[in-house]
């Protein structure tokens, strides 16, 4: 592995390969009544996040904890700009302390890699901008992993990300991640909602786009809903709630076109009755509870990898 | 005082000498060193370089007054003479804004005390660049400093009702709108950063579609038509941009009573939007790098006189203000210091344009746009001295420490570049090199 996690470009197959075992080594601890591993004892994670996010802040925190690390959180909400420090100031300031690694959420595509190029530490990107959330790719693939059949199952099959692919870090990371592991994708969104340029994208990277989700969920094995982030919307990608619930929203009719028990995930905070209906968030084959528990085992195998060293490993 | 140089090869052609007296070329050709001036103050061996009249950019920012910190007139100046120039005009949006005559009468004052290179202000073409006011303009225009380009550059007139009133008030004093064509709906300020593509979909930032210049350009020159007046198009960046320009100077040809003409960029001349994939703001620039099928359609517009000028957009920044993450930090880029190494690398060791044509879009052609008398003139006896001695092939590596200007942000750095000024002269007194 890199010495980062900026991109699912940093990992190879083989990487998200060893990252999944120690995750499902990972994933045992859960279970357990004492939740500590030692591997990460006197060292120091940084969560510094710029942007707000409930769920994945936590789930760091989580992870690092439980694997004995010790855990700090900063909010620099807001970016640095506009309190007049620079970004640049504002990382090396808060990692001068003696901090072993960075976990950092930025609302700005690029942040994480910007301050991976000043700082000699291991950098994990927990979503930056409109660009990438590398480890929610992997959690997502790991979970569909296990669903549909464990290493390797993913290797052929068709998976569907549905939504406001434009604005989706998530998406960025898992068409990428989901390529890795052999499976096609095929984007589905209204044409406001497609990346610019997405048409030569998809051409060079081997996924396929549609506009016409009836169509495509009868032949997919699992489909990936996101979250219609009507915070980045200055208006105009679609004219009204209702409209995109029809056009593009997992319907409780849609569920009957998806074929007998294909995983739903969405990576939330989920737009009830938006762009996911409560009956497929609550489906049998709903898996979204299950992406959060992977979250912590996939975290935790990230920064074991990243900042266990080799005595550890 | 007097100043020989000798054997230079005059806009590219044969060897001559070229004797200067009193700040005005006295003599030119072979015959000026043989003999009769043995009293010459200055010798300057010039075999093998080539000799240009002064540079004259139409487009430099110079912070001053508000952000000395990254440039003063009088830095902005010796980066100007380092790169050949000997005119440059200093856009408005400085803080305070130059909208008004007291305003522009000082940048001027600045620069005759750096007196390293005339410095012209341009003045706002509305109040504090807001876009619903005009300026003072004709007070401008009146002033000492006597404006006669009107720019909001980093803003766009956007309100076609002010951009008309505009167009058809300067046309009193011979003005000329110079315009920064953005579609603010199409590609916002400040969040538009990257050019709208493939590229921009990968990384997630925000997209600065070519079409949200296009449309003012478009616009534009049908205002300019309906005014009879001049509009000019900053920092051209896009081939549909091209593409309008060449419709419209046809058009404006045949009429007889309007006109449009427009600058490129060195670095859109060469660099591309891929340079982005790093997120260094180094190469955050307003408008944005674009993809290379626009690059060449920029040049082949330049070689064909479809874009009439180089202009630098010089935009220094102090490092902190670059310090951000890509979508926060400042636009722009130097470009001063290394213009006409870069028009040299890309277009004449190319084959696209001789050393005459550079002489015609880097001086002759916006000295006339600016209204300027005393610079961009053909290098012959009665004319000032404002000249620029270049080794065409020289070839040298951009170190951006080794820069006069007080800021670092030089997307040439480390850079092979062929093509060097050796020094520049202004009224006959040396501004830069040996």
């Amino acid at each position: 592995m890199t010495r980062h996690l900026l991109s699912i470009d940093d990992v190879s197959a083989d990487d998200i390969a060893k990252l999944f075992a120690t995750a499902a080594e990972m994933h045992d601890v859960q279970k357990r009544e004492v939740k500590k591993l030692p591997a990460l004892r006197g060292r120091t994670v940084i969560n510094l996040f710029f942007e707000d996010s409930t769920r994945t802040r936590s789930s760091f925190e989580i992870a690092g904890k439980w694997l004995s690390a010790d855990v700090i959180n900063l909010s620099a909400k807001g970016s640095s700009a506009s309190k007049g420090e620079s970004l640049r100031d504002t990382v090396l300031t808060v990692t001068a302390m003696g901090v072993d690694g960075l976990v950092m959420r930025h609302s700005a595509s690029g942040a994480a890699h910007q301050v991976a190029g000043w700082l000699d530490i291991p950098v994990v990107n927990a979503g930056d901008g409109m660009h990438e959330h590398p480890t929610q790719a992997l959690l997502d693939c790991y979970t569909l992993q296990r669903q549909l059949g464990g290493p390797g199952s993913l290797e052929g099959k068709r998976i569907a990300i549905v939504g406001d692919l434009t604005h989706s870090r998530v998406f960025r990371s898992n068409v990428k991640a989901l390529g890795k592991l052999g499976a096609s994708v095929v984007a589905v969104a209204p044409p406001t909602l497609m990346p610019a340029g997405i048409a030569e994208w998809a051409k060079a990277d081997g996924f396929a786009t549609s506009y016409d989700l009836d169509a495509v969920l009868p032949e997919v094995d699992a489909v990936m809903m996101l979250r219609v982030q009507r915070e980045r919307m200055s208006g105009g990608y679609f004219p009204t709630s209702r409209e995109y619930t029809v056009g593009y929203g997992l319907t409780r009719p849609r569920l009957g076109l998806l074929r007998d028990g294909a995983p739903i995930l969405h990576p939330g905070p989920m737009n009830r009755g938006l762009e996911i209906s409560p009956e497929a968030a609550d489906a049998a084959s709903s898996r979204i509870l299950d992406q959060v528990s992977a979250g912590v085992a996939i975290r935790m195998s990230v920064l074991y990898h990243l900042l266990a060293g080799e005595e550890s490993a | 005082m007097s100043l020989l140089i000798k054997g230079a090869s005059v806009l590219g052609a044969e060897p001559t000498d070229v004797y200067v007296e009193n700040g005005v070329i006295s003599a030119v050709g072979r015959a000026v060193s043989a003999g009769e001036r043995v009293e010459t103050d200055t010798v300057v061996d010039a075999d093998g370089l080539v000799l240009l009249p002064g540079l004259v950019d139409l487009h430099t920012h110079l912070r001053q007054p508000g952000r000395e910190d990254a440039e003063t007139v009088s830095s902005g100046a010796a980066a100007a003479a380092a790169g050949g120039f000997t005119a440059v005009l200093a856009m408005a949006n400085t803080s305070p804004v130059t909208d008004t005559a007291e305003a522009a009468v000082s940048v001027w004052e600045l620069g005759r005390e750096a007196g390293l290179a005339d410095v012209f202000p341009v003045g706002a073409v509305t109040k504090a660049l807001a876009g619903e006011e005009l300026a003072e303009l004709s007070l401008m225009n009146r002033s000492r400093a006597g404006v006669r380009v009107f720019s909001d550059d980093g803003r766009c007139v956007s309100d076609p009702r002010v951009m008309r009133r505009a167009l058809e008030y300067v046309k009193a004093f011979g003005g000329v709108i110079s315009q920064h064509s953005q579609d603010p709906s199409l590609a916002p300020y400040g969040s538009a950063c990257c050019h709208e593509g493939e590229l921009s979909g990968r990384l997630g930032l925000p997209g600065w579609p070519g079409v949200a210049e296009e449309v003012i350009v478009a616009r534009d020159v049908m205002l300019a038509r309906h005014t009879g007046s001049r509009v000019h198009v900053a920092h051209a960046s896009t081939a549909g941009t091209v593409e309008v320009l060449r419709w419209a100077k046809a058009q404006a040809e045949k009429d007889g009573t309007w006109a449009v003409t427009a600058e490129v960029t060195p670095h859109h001349l060469l660099l591309t939007t891929d340079l982005l994939a790093g997120y260094d703001p180094t190469f955050k620039v307003n408008p944005p790098l674009r993809p290379a099928e626009d690059v060449e359609a920029l040049r082949a517009a330049l070689a064909d006189g479809t874009i009439d000028a180089v202009a630098t957009d010089h935009a220094p920044h102090a490092r902190q203000d670059k310090e951000h993450a890509f979508v926060d930090a400042a636009f722009g880029m130097l470009g001063l210091e290394e213009a006409l190494s870069v028009v040299s690398t890309v277009m004449v060791s190319s084959g696209l344009m001789d050393w005459a044509a550079v002489a015609r879009a880097m001086s002759f052609t916006p000295a006339r746009i600016a209204g300027l008398e005393g610079h961009g003139r053909p290098i012959e006896v009665g004319e000032p001295a404002n000249l620029t001695l270049v080794d065409p092939a020289a070839t040298y590596l951009v170190d951006r420490d080794r820069s006069l200007s007080l800021s670092r942000n030089n997307p040439w750095h480390d850079r092979k570049l062929t093509g060097r000024v050796v020094s520049t002269y202004l009224r006959g007194n040396r501004t830069f090199g040996g």
